[in-house]
């Protein structure tokens, strides 16, 4: 198994190699304003070696920020028209409620509530309104909307009305792309349409950045499908991927955990990824991130994605250092000079003492120009560290779930910062290329199916079992190879007040990609 | 003490306060208050009015929404079906309601009196019949005065009404109603039997809206200002702090139609190396120190965050969280034999007697 990894952020492009299990090169590039240039450099960079030469690539996976960034800062969002099926019900809190209003403003191109849904048992709450839908679709044309995203209530139980609308608006607008929100998951009508209004407000920003990605790899002259990441440590082809982008809104913070647990050979663990600006922690089980099974909000908007449950604190290489001198005790964060670090920090020839010039005066790092922080003494390098570190061990007890010691793997290009010895930790491990974990994380992900669904008179085994098929089914459908499927979560739940044993269960499985 | 005005500001902290009096459980009321946002950006306004306001012979609406949470979180709620079970009710009785209280005050249920007096015109009374949150009909301060369980009507969103004309006590009240709720698909809203000024004054537990505003504020007030949002709760409660501690293990099971369980904490700080065990139905009902009972309904058992000071809910409570557990004063009504039989732990099972940790 031969598999490139890369990691396109914000600053940088990373791109690795892995062979047989084993890291055998890894770089970085500077990110592109057009994504494919940086993608090429870095791939031309991570072959410069002669790695790559006349060797079969079985695939490359490629994690991003590009969407989660585009909802935060408000740019390349798509016009959505919001069709939801459940009238007469939720009148009242029409499609966007809860939205910001500056990111309404800029994604809201209409709303039409029909007729339509079902109820939690699968009986029909109304019969769909076909005639509305059409007349709903017309307007949408009229108003010149080209991304549709439906909803209907209680759709993961009975998704039968969202795809009947589907093909109702798609008879109207042929060229429209559609999100429903069976698509995206689960019981919570508010949030599960929110994801589908971010994940239609993306349609034109996924075709062209998975466009970006696939003339990147054609460009190059690596013949190998290309897969995208996922927020859950998985991969989705990039065909699949371009149709639900919010599924990789966190997948470079999962990919950075997934490469800890990869470099260091731990399944269960504390991650802390420290990054130029901020520092995430998490928590490893069984090699994959624990999610946040509550809400979570992605620029402002309530969703229930499948995201890592993290902890962000304002700590990283480029952190700005001021010194007791300065008139107050020693402060590190949470401001940083960013992707400025090069030019701003002192060891760099600029004005702003930062993290990095302390570890360039200490020998901690060598780089840039040591003369320039030379003035830094020792015991004020110490207590700098000091400082970091009791930001670090903070973030990191308050994350933790278990009462004894945890190995702590420390990753990104920032993790100098990090001590070996924290109280409340057997171990701190620092890792070769664990700058670059991400995109190993990238490269070793695997393919996944869920299944979040309402039984009704099944024994727990049985719908235990029944949800195991359709997750298995799912992953299946994803690309993944059926003889390598296994379990990675099972959650039941009976359901208060509804009647005839109702349960709530829960099923994740991952497998292998499959050789295609 | 007069009508006064209240502000989508203290709806957001009646949200929050709310949530902490529904002691694990009542439904969020995340969704009544965008109801509430929706209706004041139209225009709406709501008052409150102290209960000592009424005359004997007014009438009073109770409210609430009745039926699994799970799917008010698909259907949405919409403001004016609380309002249509009220109106319907002053048609079935001929009568006209001086203002509309809660049947509960802790969870979604707060949040139901406001939807339905912003449509109707009418103040809402600043009184429950719960002082926190409970799983049946029959737990209330009106059941255990005796009064009149019936007429109730129930209404569904696509125009399903009914009124339960005439039942002969709560129990079957409860009964009853459970029945149409799960055909309309598992909730509807109700108002309960209207009640006199006379009977709110004497068994209403009274100014629980306002303690509930003023629960959320604080707790709203401390997370703005970084400051300790559990303090902040008993800086404006009598209450006490039981425990703080890690979720360990949590154990669900639905047993006749309601959520039951237990879950097992880990103490951290002061009470590091104990256990903390709490029972649930629906609400946190009893909680046990390494196999001792400290706390019991109808003392309110609250579970929050420690850091936010939010409250956690036993639907959503999960392994890993950390938690504080305080106690707050229960309503007097209940602390009665009477009040005890309906309410106190042997009510829910727990043949243990009744002592509060305000004792």
């Amino acid at each position: 198994m031969r598999r490139i990894g890369i990691d396109v952020g914000g600053t940088n492009t990373d791109a690795v190699l892995i062979e047989e299990g084993k890291v055998v090169r890894a770089v970085k590039a500077p990110t592109s304003e057009d994504v494919t240039t940086g993608i090429l450099d870095s791939l031309k960079s991570l072959g410069s070696t002669g790695v790559l030469a006349g060797k079969r690539i079985d695939g490359v996976m490629i994690g991003t920020t590009h969407f989660i960034n585009a909802v935060v800062q408000r740019r390349h969002l798509t016009k959505v028209a919001a069709l939801r099926l459940g009238m007469p019900a939720s009148a009242s809190l029409p499609p966007f409620c809860d939205w910001p209003e500056d990111l309404a403003e800029l994604v809201r191109g209409g709303v039409w509530m029909v007729e339509g849904g079902h109820e939690y048992d699968g009986r029909p709450f109304m019969p769909l309104d076909e005639a509305a839908v059409v007349k709903a679709a017309v307007e949408m044309k009229a108003k010149g909307l080209r991304s549709v995203a439906i909803s209907s209530i209680f759709s993961p139980l009975d998704p039968s009305h969202e795809k009947r609308a589907a093909e109702l608006v798609a008879a109207e607008l042929p060229d429209a792309v559609i999100t429903c929100s069976s698509d995206l998951g689960r019981i919570g009508l508010l949030e599960r349409e929110n994801a589908g209004l971010l994940n239609a407000a993306l349609a034109d920003l996924s075709r062209d950045t998975i466009a970006a990605f696939e003339k990147a790899i054609a460009d190059s002259g690596i013949a190998a499908p290309l897969f995208i990441t996922q927020n859950d440590g998985t991969v989705a082809e990039a065909h699949q991927a371009r149709r639900l982008p919010v599924y990789s809104f966190a997948s470079g913070a999962t990919n950075s955990m997934r490469g800890a647990a990869y470099l260091s050979g731990l399944g269960d663990a504390m991650v802390v990824d420290v990054g130029g600006t901020t520092t995430d922690v998490g928590q490893l089980k069984h090699g994959f991130p624990r999610e946040a099974n509550s809400v979570v909000k992605v620029g402002g908007v309530r969703t229930l994605f499948r995201m890592p449950d993290l902890l962000s604190i304002g700590l990283g290489g480029g952190s700005h250092v001021s010194l007791e001198s300065a008139g107050g005790p020693i402060k590190v964060g949470p401001v940083s000079v960013g992707y400025r670090l090069l030019r701003d920090g002192i060891a760099f020839g600029g004005r702003q003492l930062t993290t990095t010039d302390i570890a360039i005066a200490s020998d901690v790092l060598q780089l840039g120009d040591k003369a320039k922080v030379a003035y830094l003494d020792a015991a004020t390098c110490q207590k700098v560290f000091a400082a970091a570190a009791r930001l670090a061990e903070e973030a990191i007890d308050r994350m933790k779930t278990e009462a004894g010691d945890v190995p702590l793997i420390a990753v990104g290009g920032g993790a100098f910062l990090i001590p070996d010895k924290l109280p409340g930790v057997s171990q701190v491990i620092h890792v070769q290329h664990g700058d670059c974990a991400n995109a190993v994380g990238a490269a070793i992900a695997q393919v996944s199916g869920e299944c979040d669904q309402i039984f009704k008179d099944m024994t727990r085994t049985d719908a235990i079992a029944a949800a195991q098929g359709i997750a298995n089914d799912r992953a299946v459908a994803a690309g993944a190879d059926r003889k390598t499927l296994s379990t990675i979560e099972s959650e039941d739940m009976p359901l208060a007040y509804l009647p005839g044993n109702s349960v709530r269960v829960r099923v994740r499985v991952v497998g292998d990609v499959a050789a295609s | 003490m007069p009508l006064r005005d209240i502000t989508l500001d203290d709806i957001e902290s009646l949200a929050v306060g709310a949530w902490v009096l529904g002691t694990g459980g009542g439904g969020s009321p995340y969704l009544g208050l965008l109801n509430m946002r929706a209706l004041y950006k139209e225009g709406y306004r709501v008052q409150l009015m102290p209960a000592e306001e009424l005359a004997d012979d007014d009438w009073v609406g109770a409210v609430s929404n009745m039926g699994a949470p799970l799917v008010g979180q698909e259907r949405l709620t919409d403001s004016r079906t609380i309002a249509r079970a009220v109106a319907l009710m002053e048609e079935h009785t001929g009568t006209r309601f001086r203002g509309i209280m809660s049947l509960e005050i802790g969870g979604g249920n707060s949040i139901q009196p406001l939807m339905a007096a912003a449509h109707l015109k009418r103040p809402v009374i600043d009184s429950d019949m719960m002082g926190r949150a409970y799983p049946e009909a029959q737990m209330t301060s009106v059941a255990v005065g005796d009064l009149k369980p019936c007429p109730l009507t129930t209404v569904d969103v696509r125009g399903l009404e009914s009124v339960v004309d005439s039942v002969p006590t709560w129990k079957w009240m409860e009964r009853v109603s459970r029945k149409i709720c799960v055909e309309y698909g598992s909730i509807a809203s109700t108002c309960k039997a209207p009640r006199t000024g006379a009977e709110v004054k004497k068994w209403g537990i009274h100014g629980t809206t306002t303690k509930a505003i003023a629960i959320g504020h604080a707790v709203r007030e401390a997370q703005r200002r970084h400051e300790d949002p559990i303090a902040a709760i008993l800086g404006v409660e009598p209450g006490k702090i039981l425990y703080r501690g890690k979720v360990a293990d949590v154990e669900r099971r639905a047993t006749e139609g309601f959520l039951r369980g237990k879950t097992r904490l880990d103490g951290m700080d002061d009470h590091k190396g104990a256990t903390l065990e709490i029972n649930f139905q629906n609400e946190w009902i009893v909680a046990w120190l390494d196999g001792k009972p400290i706390a019991m309904s109808p003392d309110l058992i609250c579970v929050l965050d420690s850091v936010s000071g939010e409250a956690v809910g036993t639907e959503t409570i999960r392994y890993g969280q950390r938690v504080t557990v305080i106690a707050l004063p229960p309503p007097k009504v209940f602390l009665s034999e009477k009040g005890l039989a309906h309410v106190g732990p042997r009510a829910f099972g727990y043949d243990i007697d009744f002592k509060s940790v305000f004792a």
